[in-house]
Order: structure tokens, then C-alpha cells, then sequence
């Protein structure tokens, strides 16, 4: 098959077929920045689900969880923890939030465990209010289901 | 040797396997934790050995990169490198911060780390694989920089040639798009679209060109075939790489909020993605049965050939296996993902970096030939252990992988997370013996350099 290529053939297809893949991505990546807005609720994001963004960064969480799908896989999906353990109900699930925390590092034998991090009821709240909007984003339909 | 500037890539050589090392061992350890929570507990929590981990990965393979490049622009462009002092400085320079972050990962809490390291200045921490404090950041960017400043210097003052080409293009795009490291917009959904940027344009795109030139560098030194037919077969690599690997990044836009064109995008252009590792498997086979010459030094042709195997699997086999949208909605962030990117960095990118290794090496310790048969011979049995090891612990986390999706998202009866993660237990047993078999193999292979020489 390869005998039939020349150099300048192949040469050719890398710049004419690396241009045009990239038009397109950069002309698609304009539009998804338009649309995500509106998929992800931008109105609803108040200064507390941006607070609780950044203490999800300060503390590393998605180094043993994923959200939305991305992370590490050592512990549960956090997407849809809203729904799974709140019932998508905001005081119940801010409710347990504030027990869950405080109860870290739970003390079962080899039970993989999560830090005390320390935070305080106010950050807490932060947290909770960041993963109920997280919660909200148009994913296509995913997770499929409420175990994640 | 042809040029004595190539020496510089002797200290990036030796240092990106101590880090390899590192980065193994850090993987038993989670590999261990993974099993029993109270391993290590509270004195290393799970995703502090995990930034270890990834972020030697990374470093290493920079180093790799960056060891193999000085080691053959010179040949390429005939003549000296246009700073070996540079060279070296951002050597000292990249290996002092490398340690440092690792050390601050290591002994402070990363909650302070990012209120020491000026994270409230410009918040660019505590992403996946992007945990790096801001000073690390801006280090790397400046060593990038004067690597790629002293490389392109290098060849704008001698010889041109395909493969220098393909390699500066590549080391000019991970700079790029290493820049969107720096921007982390409030909305998590954008913060996630351009993540990918940075992540999958650099493994997916601009390091299988660095990879593509590598490779070929090789190739045409331990087969002599020529250079006219080499540099058709890499242009043919690269073209399938950025045709599919650029649009290719929209596997990863299928369920994070971004549209849902990308799930017809994605899936189509992601599938022509083990194309061109196929076609590295047919390049590193061919060249080896035109071979033109018999080069002493057979271990680097194995791990030519090896890599391209290993690529195609890892990247190929296991990355086409998820990459479909609709089979992407039941595998997105399982244990799956984890098999994948374990295989394809191992044998795309760890393994390019042995490749070179094990041709340069050798010459830059004054073995023109090569090393003598006994360590070729044992440096062969590492290569069989590591790829063994890496084989089956793929397989142990795919089969982890399957198991997660079956109780937690098909049928009626769900497991929660941690009860599904228990009735795995054995299969993470047997990932972590495979890991095992990894260090041991890469213990055999340090074990190849201190081969005394036959008189």
C-alpha cells in the first residue's frame, strides 16, 4: 500500500489534513464555549458554588474522587452525590454534608479512608452548594445511573 | 558519538529512569492502599501518592524528551548543539524543582501547599494531573522554553531535515498548549473544556510527533534504511495523528456538558485514532526486515519494535475499546479509563524513552557497538518482565473495570461504589503482583548497566 504513497504525498496530507482538522476544532471550540453557559446553568453559579470550586481544588478531592466522570477512581462519583444521598433535596443533603465531613476519617479497619480536612461549617456549605449545581449540568444524559 | 554536546543527554537519560523508579514504586504503593485504607493512613493519603505518581510520570517523560532530543539534534543538523551550557543549567535547574514539588507533595499538606505557593494569585491547582504549584509551572514553561530555543537554534544553524522538523513542531505545541495549565475559569464545565487541552493535545497529538521523530531516529541508525523512505513513513504517521487526534479530543467532550455534536465527532475521528499506531507497528517491522545493515546494538531494534506494539495496543487496542459515545456512557470513569492509561503511557511514551536509551546510552558510555551480549541478553529479560507486568496489570484493570460497570450502572440490582469496589479485591491482588513483575523488571534492567564489559 505504502509503495503508492510518495513523500510528498504524505507530506502534503500532514499539513493539508492537520490544518483542516484543527479549523474545525478551533471553529467548534468557539461554539461549545457559547453553548456551555446555558448547559451548565452559568446563572445559578453564586459566590458560594464558586467558593466551593476553588476548596474542592485547595484540597485535592478529585485525587481519589471523579467528577463528572473525571478523576481518580478510588472512591465514588460525585456528580450525582446530590441525588444519591440528598435525594435531591438541598437541606437534607447540606444536612448530611456537614455530619459526613466531620466524621472523617472513619474509623473501620481497611476501610479506605478520606482526610479531616478541616473545614469549617461555612466551607462545608461551599462544597455542598458546588456539587448541587454540578449536579445540574447537561451531560448528555450521564451518569446513567444514580450509583455513578 | 559523533558531536561531544551530545553528552548533555547522559544526565537526562540517568535521571528519567531514577524517576521511573519512583514513579513504579509509588504505584505499588497505591496499588496496596487500594486494598488496605489504613496502609500509609493518614501519613500518605491516597491522592498524595497519586500526584507523586502521575507527576513523576510526566516529569520523566520531559526528561526522556528532552534527553533524547540533545542527543539527536546534533546528529541530525550536523553540527554541535548551539548551548550544551544551557543544556545542562536548565538540567540542574528542571531536576531542583522536579524534587522540590515532589517533596512539598510529599511533607506539606496540599491545602498549604497552595497558600505557600501564591495558588490565591492565580489559581491554577488541585486539577488531575495539573496539581503543580504555580512556581513549578512557571519553571517548566521557562525550561520548555530555553530547550526549545536551544534545539531550534541548533538546526536553524545546520541541517534541516524531516525529523528535525516533526520534532520542533511537536515541542512547539506542547509548549502551547501547556499554556492552558494557567486557566482555570470559575464554571467547571469550561475549566474542564480547556483541561483537555493541555491533556489530551499533548498525549494524543504533540508528543506522538516528538514520539513519531524519535522513533525514526532510531530506526534509520540501527537498520540503515534510507533516510527518503523513513521520512515517507513518518510523514504518513504524523498526518493520521493530527487528522484524528485533533478532533480525536472530543472523545473526552461526550458527558462533561459540553454539546452533543461532539458525540458524533468524537466517536468518528477518535476511531481512526489506532490508526496511526498500527502504522508504527508496520514502520518499526518493515524497517527491520529492509534492514541494510546489522547493527551490533539488537536490544534497541526490540524496544523499537516493541514500542510500537505496545502503542498500538495501549493507545489502539484500549483506547478504541471506549472511545465509541455510546460505549463511552457506561465506561466513562472506571477502572477501564485506569487500563488504558496505564498501557498507553507505558507503551507509547515510557518505552519510546527505553528505546532511545538503550541506542544512546551505550555510545555516550563509549560502546559504539553496544553493549556486550550479556547485558543485552539481561536487558532482554527486563524488557519480557516489563511488558509482561504491564500486559497483565491492563488486564487486571479491565477486568476491574467491567466488574464496576456491571454493578454499578447495568440491571436493576445496583452496588453502591465501595461494596463493588470490595468484591474486586482479588482482581486488585492481582494487579498489584503484576506491578510488582514491573519494578522488578526495571530493577533487572538497571541491573544491565553494571554488566562488566568482555576484555
Amino acid at each position: 500500500m505504502t509503495e503508492r504513497i510518495t513523500k510528498s504525498m504524505a507530506k502534503n496530507i500532514y499539513y493539508g489534513g492537520g490544518m483542516f482538522a484543527l479549523l474545525i476544532f478551533i471553529a467548534l471550540t468557539f461554539d461549545t464555549v457559547q453553548q456551555i453557559p446555558k448547559r451548565s446553568n452559568q446563572g445559578q453559579m453564586t459566590e458560594s458554588v464558586v467558593a466551593g470550586k476553588a476548596l474542592w481544588e485547595k484540597n485535592n478531592c478529585v485525587g481519589c474522587h471523579t467528577i463528572v466522570g473525571e478523576g481518580a477512581y478510588f472512591a465514588p462519583e460525585l456528580m450525582n452525590v446530590f441525588q444519591r444521598r440528598g435525594a435531591g433535596d438541598e437541606a437534607s443533603f447540606k444536612a448530611y454534608m456537614q455530619g459526613w465531613m466531620a466524621a472523617q476519617p472513619l474509623d473501620i479497619p481497611d476501610r479506605r479512608k478520606m482526610p479531616q480536612f478541616h473545614l469549617t461549617p461555612a466551607e462545608v456549605d461551599n462544597l455542598s452548594d458546588f456539587l448541587i449545581w454540578t449536579s445540574k449540568i447537561n451531560a448528555n444524559e450521564w451518569p446513567p445511573t444514580i450509583e455513578g | 558519538m559523533k558531536y561531544s554536546s551530545q553528552m548533555v543527554a547522559k544526565p537526562y537519560f540517568i535521571f528519567a529512569l531514577i524517576l521511573l523508579a519512583g514513579e513504579i514504586l509509588f504505584g505499588v504503593l497505591m496499588g496496596i492502599q487500594y486494598m488496605y485504607g489504613d496502609f500509609l493512613f493518614p501519613l500518605i493519603p491516597f491522592n498524595v501518592l497519586r500526584m507523586v505518581h502521575t507527576n513523576l510520570l510526566i516529569v520523566l517523560i520531559l526528561f526522556g524528551f528532552m534527553g533524547a532530543t540533545y542527543y539527536l539534534i546534533p546528529e541530525e543538523a550536523e553540527r554541535e548543539l548551539w548551548s550544551p551550557k544551557l543544556a545542562i543549567l536548565t538540567f540542574w535547574v528542571f531536576a531542583a524543582a522536579g524534587v522540590a514539588t515532589i517533596l512539598g507533595y510529599l511533607f506539606v499538606p496540599y491545602a498549604t501547599l497552595t497558600e505557600v505557593t501564591f495558588n490565591n494569585l492565580l489559581p491554577t491547582m488541585g486539577r488531575e494531573f495539573l496539581e503543580q504549584p504555580l512556581p513549578t509551572k512557571v519553571g517548566i514553561v521557562l525550561v520548555v522554553v530555553s530547550y526549545i530555543v536551544n534545539v531550534t537554534m541548533t538546526v536553524l544553524k545546520g541541517r534541516r531535515t524531516v525529523i528535525t522538523t516533526v520534532l520542533i513542531t511537536g515541542l512547539i505545541g506542547l509548549a502551547v498548549f501547556f499554556l492552558f495549565a494557567f486557566y482555570v475559569p470559575d464554571n467547571l464545565v469550561m475549566d474542564k473544556f480547556f483541561w483537555w487541552f493541555t491533556v489530551h493535545l499533548w498525549v494524543e497529538a504533540t508528543w506522538e510527533l516528538i514520539m513519531g521523530a524519535i522513533l525514526a531516529f532510531v530506526l534509520i541508525k540501527v537498520t540503515g534504511v534510507d533516510r527518503e523512505h523513513i521520512d515517507k513513513w513518518l510523514y504518513l504517521i504524523i498526518a493520521m495523528t493530527m487528522v484524528s487526534g485533533i478532533l480525536g479530543t472530543g472523545h473526552h467532550f461526550f458527558y462533561m456538558g459540553a454539546p452533543e455534536y461532539w458525540l458524533w465527532i468524537g466517536s468518528i475521528a477518535s476511531a481512526v485514532e489506532p490508526l496511526p499506531f498500527f502504522l508504527m507497528v508496520l514502520f518499526a517491522f518493515t524497517m527491520a526486515r529492509d534492514s541494510k545493515i546489522k547493527h551490533d546494538n539488537k536490544i534497541a531494534l526490540t524496544w523499537a519494535k516493541g514500542t510500537a506494539v505496545m502503542a498500538f495496543l495501549g493507545a489502539g487496542v484500549w483506547g478504541f475499546m471506549h472511545t465509541l459515545a455510546p460505549v463511552n456512557m457506561f465506561t466513562h470513569g472506571t477502572q477501564l479509563t485506569a487500563a488504558h492509561g496505564h498501557l498507553s503511557f507505558y507503551g507509547a511514551y515510557i518505552m519510546i524513552i527505553f528505546t532511545m536509551i538503550s541506542y544512546a546510552m551505550p555510545i555516550l558510555r563509549g560502546r559504539l557497538h553496544g553493549n556486550c551480549a550479556k547485558a543485552q541478553k539481561l536487558e532482554l529479560s527486563s524488557f519480557w518482565m516489563m511488558n509482561i507486568g504491564m500486559l497483565g496489570l491492563t488486564l487486571a484493570l479491565t477486568a476491574a473495570g467491567i466488574v464496576q460497570i456491571m454493578d454499578l450502572r447495568m440491571g436493576t440490582e445496583l452496588k453502591g461504589f465501595m461494596e463493588s469496589q470490595e468484591s474486586i479485591q482479588s482482581i486488585f491482588m492481582i494487579r498489584l503482583g503484576f506491578g510488582l513483575l514491573v519494578f522488578v523488571g526495571l530493577i533487572t534492567y538497571f541491573a544491565s548497566f553494571f554488566v562488566k564489559e568482555e576484555a
